[in-house]
């Protein structure tokens, strides 16, 4: 239970389905007294105060488990690494695979608890065979089936996303017409634990010092300028390149060795093709040959007809059938087929 | 039924004492302060209290000055101490690791006042020793402040030494005895201190009462000014309801005291027997330590804490941990990491502190939870993430 309007309502179904339930929320990083610049809208103390008053309200008793230790070795540790060795990486997904329905999971399981249920738009279903399928949830534009791509069968089977067949809307009413604390709080944008939206300095805390700086060059490897340091920069970023140019330049690619960025044009930025790697498939083992898929490169991004190959025991390369813009390695590769997700990995 | 073993955060209100307070908001809605007949019978209230108080830890009343509470009257000890002795070229306080946060934050708010502070570790036994604290003494110590029992292990510290080194460098002596009240004999006077610190709600009076004892002599300088209340130390109107219970929850503390005692320590060397014998890898922090009859804290080897409570806490059983922080959630002891206990006990440590109200039937009850929930939280294995 985050204090927002999603798990309080995932909660508040559970409930009036006659589950026993158990409120927990997830203390990720220090919230004491002095420290109030440190943390955002997600899971701050103002939110944990808010599920407390959710739980209370539904009659439900309710914990703040502190996983600030786990979180950081896990999450952030992983989130810094990435963004020093160029890539752009989704902390969401790695809180979920590794946190949510790892940890949290297991120690629900303490507690006799089966299931850890969230606030996530996904829906989940099984088939005769009891085998879990995830699909994406039923608000299109709220769906956050992308960022659950790495759960496992066993993990799935312990998953259950109580909103996932609502919209929004629906959600709001429910909460308004149940007079729940949280029926109209703002959504979440952000990331929870870069609440100013700073990833720069986040990234050179965790590391202990500022990525060295280095060239911008055009593809021939031609110098153009100087940059303050590859975390800063993404695949397909245009701001903070401070060149000047008659067309506008965009980042096409970035070199950790060398700490160069290479940059051009729009259309430089198209790709066909990418390798994906640590593929988890959904259901449990790798398609037998090629498969053809929608892939989607990153979080509201329109999936992209896609032939999938498995080039190894947990790795595929995809090959689209139209040109993609933007390809960025850290973000996920996520493979559906309509509505559901097949599997997915990291772009490499 | 819900159990209840967390006597050391707070008690239950005694019967006799809700009576008191709800009789005082009744009856004597009176302002203290006011001459008419209304204030006399307010200042009647208080004046039994008083005395009462008084009488538990060995004090003349006049000695007594009610606060909103023990963290009060920890703040105006360090406080009001601090601001009378400063211009003497006294700017120095020395207090220990394990102190109730009362006392840490307040010296630490010296600190930035350019206070030096001497913060005195305890043996592993959870023990401050005058040796260690005369070390730290010296002709600048305006203040020594070493709590009487500690809340998260019940260790007894002994005060009367300490007390007699502080003297020796002219220093006032304070002890904050919020978790020995009620629990043990407390008197200022075979103590030898100078200011002691008492709380209503841990000795079975209602929240937002306490007191500091002022030895007759000793001035401090208030915290709080306004009104000539409580003989122009303590400003504010008297809470009277709340200083009513306390005095009753006092008067029962201190002739039940005995008979307590030994009841209570009966139920928690039950708990303590039994857990070590059902429990295997479990290991009581301060033994070997003199402690508070009612205080237990336990440490299971590869338990986390944080799910030992919540697990007891789903079976009706209360127990707590380490120290809450803001969020709700739980930190390894301050006071564990400053005996130096390896972090595998400071994380697993459980405080079991009983009142009177408890029974052995409760106590049975929770030795029948407590070891397969142990059991089950450290056969527990990793859910395998993917990557």
């Amino acid at each position: 239970m985050s204090g927002g309007v999603d798990s309080s309502v995932a909660a508040a179904r559970l409930v009036e389905a006659g589950h026993e339930v158990i409120g927990l929320s997830m203390q990720l990083y220090d919230q004491r007294e002095g420290n109030a610049a440190a943390f955002g809208r997600c899971c701050s103390l103002d939110d944990l105060h808010d599920a407390r008053r959710v739980a209370a309200a539904l009659g439900i008793p309710h914990y703040v488990l502190n996983l600030e230790r786990p979180f950081q070795e896990t999450v952030v540790a992983n989130f810094a690494r990435e963004y020093a060795a160029g890539r752009t990486p989704i902390p969401c997904s790695h809180c979920n695979s590794e946190l949510k329905f790892a940890t949290l999971v297991n120690r629900a399981a303490g507690f006799d608890a089966g299931t850890v249920a969230t606030g996530h738009y996904a829906r989940i279903r099984v088939d005769e065979g009891g085998r879990r399928h995830l699909h994406r949830g039923l608000d299109a534009d709220k769906d956050q089936s992308y960022f659950l791509f790495a759960l496992t069968q066993e993990q799935l089977s312990r998953a259950a996303f109580p909103v996932g067949d609502w919209t929004k809307a629906e959600v709001r009413a429910y909460a308004r017409a149940r007079s729940l604390p949280v029926a109209d709080k703002p959504d979440s944008q952000e990331i929870c634990f870069v609440p100013d939206g700073d990833y720069a300095r986040v990234v050179e805390s965790k590391l202990g010092a500022a990525p060295p700086g280095g060239a911008i060059t055009d593809t021939s490897g031609r110098v153009l300028g100087r940059h303050d340091g590859i975390h800063r920069f993404t695949v397909g970023q245009r701001k903070g390149l401070r060149l000047s140019s008659t067309e506008p330049l965009y980042v096409l690619a970035i070199q950790p060795e060398t700490a160069t960025l290479v940059v051009g044009s729009r259309s430089d930025l198209e790709r066909m093709d990418c390798e994906v790697r640590q593929v988890n498939w959904i259901a449990g083992t790798p398609p037998d040959g090629s498969i053809t898929a929608a892939v989607q490169i990153r979080h509201r991004h329109p999936p992209g007809a896609a032939t999938i190959t498995p080039i190894g025991h947990d790795r595929v390369r995809v090959v689209f059938d139209a040109p993609q813009i933007a390809v960025t390695p850290g973000q996920a590769a996520v493979f559906y087929d309509g509505d559901e997700v097949l599997g997915g990995g990291w772009i490499d | 039924m819900r159990i209840y073993f967390d006597h050391n955060a707070t008690t239950p209100l005694h019967p006799a004492a809700l009576e008191a307070t709800t009789r005082a908001l009744r009856e004597t809605f009176g302002n203290a302060s006011s001459v008419h007949t209304f204030g006399q019978q307010a200042k009647a209230v208080l004046d039994e209290a008083r005395a009462r108080v008084a009488a538990l830890i060995g004090a003349e009343p006049a000695e007594v000055v009610f606060t909103a509470g023990g963290t009060e009257a920890d703040n105006f000890a360090i406080r009001g101490a601090a601001e009378a002795l400063e211009s003497r070229g006294r700017r120095h306080v020395v207090t220990s690791q394990i102190e109730h946060e009362a006392i840490l934050n307040t010296c630490r708010a010296l600190e930035r006042r350019g206070w030096r502070v001497t913060w005195v570790p305890p043996t592993q036994a959870g023990v401050v020793e005058p040796d260690a604290v005369a070390a730290a003494l010296d002709d600048e110590t305006a203040i020594v402040s070493i709590m009487h029992a500690n809340n998260e292990t019940g260790v007894v510290q002994p005060i009367a030494a300490i007390a007699e080194a502080a003297h020796r460098v002219g220093a006032l002596m304070h002890t904050d005895a919020v978790q020995s009240a009620g629990k043990i004999p407390v008197d200022v006077r075979e103590l030898g201190v100078d200011l002691l610190s008492v709380s209503a709600h841990k000795i079975g009076g209602p929240k937002g009462a306490g007191a500091l004892w002022i030895r007759r002599g000793v001035r401090i300088a208030p915290i709080l000014t306004g009104g000539r209340h409580e003989r122009n130390r303590r400003a504010g109107t008297e809470n009277v309801p709340a200083i009513a219970g306390f005095g009753v929850a006092a008067e029962i503390a201190r002739t039940g005291l005995p008979e307590h005692a030994v009841q209570v320590s009966a139920l928690r060397d039950r708990l303590e027997r039994g857990v070590l014998a059902a429990v295997s890898g479990a290991h009581v922090n301060g033994e070997g330590a003199p402690r508070v009859p009612n205080t237990s804290n336990i440490s299971f080897d590869r338990v986390e804490a944080e799910s030992l409570l919540i697990g007891l806490d789903l079976e009706g059983i209360a127990v707590s941990t380490g120290s809450a922080c803001s969020s709700g959630t739980l930190e390894p002891s301050h006071v564990l990491r400053a005996m130096r206990l390896p972090q595998g006990r400071t994380q697993s440590a459980i405080r079991f502190s009983l009142g009177t109200t408890n029974t052995e039937a409760e106590v049975d009850r929770l030795l029948a939870v407590l070891p397969r929930l142990v059991e089950k939280l450290r056969s527990l294995t990793r859910v395998p993430a993917a990557r």
